[in-house]
């Protein structure tokens, strides 16, 4: 048996039904790495060590009776924008540093009825907001790669917390590239679902005609298994899409003979790492031997994905935000000298910088005279996007691209101006606009630094994803290479 | 496209944010640059297409039974409240 730190959730679900390890031994094994790297990564906002070794006390005695389902005592981690009741929920934001979640988000709910065993809280952009991890209050995550350098964000401790062997697996969002990012600048897969696949209930709110659940693990398998999980109809989010959920292990290993892979011209154009393309084009060379066919497809309108999203993300932000008031709850500026004080100073001190600057971004964009102008015409653009995915999806089944422009870059290389920052999230912005489902995976190292391809699907089309991803996973193992320091 | 310290100003105040007097001028330059982005989105012709209503083609927002579903749950929901009393948010007085 390998080390239990370096085992993925399936492998981990195997020696825990076959009972050659207990919940409580691997519990204590990843509790004591995860304190041991808060040092070196800060990868957690909270470690909840006590309820986690009483779930998997419980988990045990579940597998003892053969009463456990295949996630039964295995441990994951949240990040900390999922309501987990009686823990802190602090959105990596000081504004919500004192809130105790008062119920579980719905992602929550149904992964402890599973038996699973949660570690903690993993560290985030503020609100989300944000592409390197470095706009948390509680601290930039680092990347277990080089800890000079930024995981990604805004899922950041997520992906560095999977990487970096301390969970087998974690839970993220994803509203215009936040799970697949850093899960490539991390060299961790990171599946983000299509809008409305999982309940947005209980997660704290961003964007909510982009916000979607998913997940950073190893290996697509894993997902498999999670997403089955987390997955499904939630009469509680209102966006939620009423059809069954699929056994996505199932059609994990189907083979790829006559697959159609479009390969996105626009994401090949400009900027792109050539070392990240190079690695690209190789796994396309090798799922075209296992039989998919390979043809370039172009989405014209693509390009105009990140202004699109910076005013679609600004102004539902703006407006989400609206309800931290200083007042139901969340910060509370001292001696406030009338409540427009209390609102103002509250919101003044509870937000970071890069939240402020996309409240004010979204209210200017949403004020009188503006709206047709920006809001309006952004939204007209995202139809444009979408139908252009629409149509490559008559002629292929999956597209593949690129996930980011470069590998992890420094810390504080890209905080000076906003929009440099926000051009990192060119090629994973489209399928939040168009709600698709989309997958990333490691296909590479550059200086030691992970590479990342990029798969998009049409909407629901994630077990295909899943299979595509697996199957280049049966033949790479780019997945399984730990940071050094952390295998 | 560039905005002046008095549109930041004015934002602000919309946006219920006080912000300090180092903060101004980072986001006269950031929201600057962030609405020359946007004005990219000049380039593309929508005279022809409708403004999205939803991510997913087809889908209507759905709407349910009118029916109660929540159980009062007040003092729980008010542990998180910076001042409480009597059931009550407390506030700076707003009627003299």
């Amino acid at each position: 048996m390998s080390d239990l730190h370096d085992m993925g959730v399936a492998e981990l679900s195997a020696a825990l039904q076959a009972r050659r390890v207990s919940s409580v031994e691997l519990t204590q094994a990843l509790l004591g790495r995860v304190t041991r790297h808060q040092a070196d990564l800060n990868a957690f906002i909270s470690i909840t060590a006590e309820a986690a070794l009483a779930e998997a006390a419980r988990a045990d005695a579940q597998l003892c009776s053969r009463d456990a389902g295949p996630l039964t005592g295995v441990p994951l981690a949240h990040k900390d924008i999922f309501c987990t009741r009686d823990q802190t929920t602090t959105c990596g934001s000081r504004m919500l540093a004192n809130f105790i979640s008062p119920y579980d988000a719905t992602v929550v709910e149904r992964l402890r009825a599973a038996g699973m065993v949660m570690l903690g809280k993993t560290n985030m952009d503020e609100f989300a907001m944000g592409s390197s991890n470095e706009t948390s209050y509680f601290g930039p995550v680092r990347n277990p790669w080089d800890t000079a350098r930024v995981p990604g964000g805004s899922s950041g401790g997520s992906a560095a917390a999977v990487a970096a062997r301390l969970t087998p697996a974690a839970t993220a969002t994803d509203t215009g590239g936040s799970i697949r990012q850093p899960a490539a600048l991390c060299g961790v897969t990171g599946l983000k679902p299509t809008y409305g696949r999982v309940s947005r209930f209980g997660i704290v709110a961003f964007a909510s005609s982009l916000d979607q659940a998913g997940l950073i693990t190893r290996s697509a398998e894993d997902a498999a298994l999670l997403l089955r999980a987390m997955a499904g109809f939630d009469p509680r989010d209102s966006t939620s899409v009423e059809l069954p959920v699929p056994d996505y292990g199932a059609a994990l290993a189907a083979p790829l003979k006559g697959l159609k892979i479009g390969v996105l011209k626009e994401f090949f154009d400009t900027g792109l790492d050539a070392r990240i393309e190079q690695h690209i084009r190789a796994a396309l060379e090798l799922l075209r031997t296992q039989g998919a066919l390979i043809k370039d497809v172009s989405l014209p309108n693509l390009p105009l994905s990140v202004p699109t999203y910076y005013v679609v993300a600004p102004a539902e932000c703006s407006s989400n935000l609206a309800r931290f008031d200083g007042v139901r709850y969340g910060h509370r500026c001292d001696k406030p000298r009338d409540l427009l004080d209390l609102y103002e100073r509250s919101r003044g001190e509870g937000f970071g910088a890069e939240v402020k600057r996309r409240i004010m971004t979204g209210t200017y964009l949403l004020s009188a005279g503006y709206y047709d102008a920006f809001y309006l015409k952004a939204q007209r653009v995202r139809q444009l996007i979408s139908n252009d995915f629409e149509r490559a999806f008559r002629e292929v089944d999956v597209v593949i691209g690129p996930t980011t422009p470069t590998t992890a870059f420094e810390l504080g290389a890209k905080t000076a101006d906003p929009v440099t920052m926000y051009l990192n999230d060119i090629y994973t912005i489209g399928a939040n606009l168009a709600g698709l489902p989309a997958v990333s995976l490691p296909c590479g190292l550059a200086q030691g630094l992970p590479t990342a391809m990029q798969i998009i699907g049409p909407h629901f089309a994630e077990e295909r994803l899943l299979n595509v991803a697996h199957r280049y996973q049966l033949e790479t193992d780019w997945h399984r290479r730990a940071p050094p320091g952390y295998a | 496209m560039s905005l002046s310290r008095r549109d930041i100003e004015n934002i602000a105040r919309l946006a219920r944010l006080a912000l300090t007097e180092q903060e101004i001028p980072v986001y006269v330059e950031g929201l600057s640059r962030i609405m020359g982005l946007v004005g990219e989105l000049d380039r593309a012709d929508t005279s022809q297409v409708e403004p999205m209503a939803h991510p997913l083609p087809g889908q209507r927002q759905r709407l349910r039974a009118d029916a109660v579903t929540e159980t009062d749950q007040h003092a729980l929901y008010q542990r998180n409240a910076p001042q409480v009393e009597a059931g009550l948010y407390l506030v700076p007085r707003v009627i003299e």
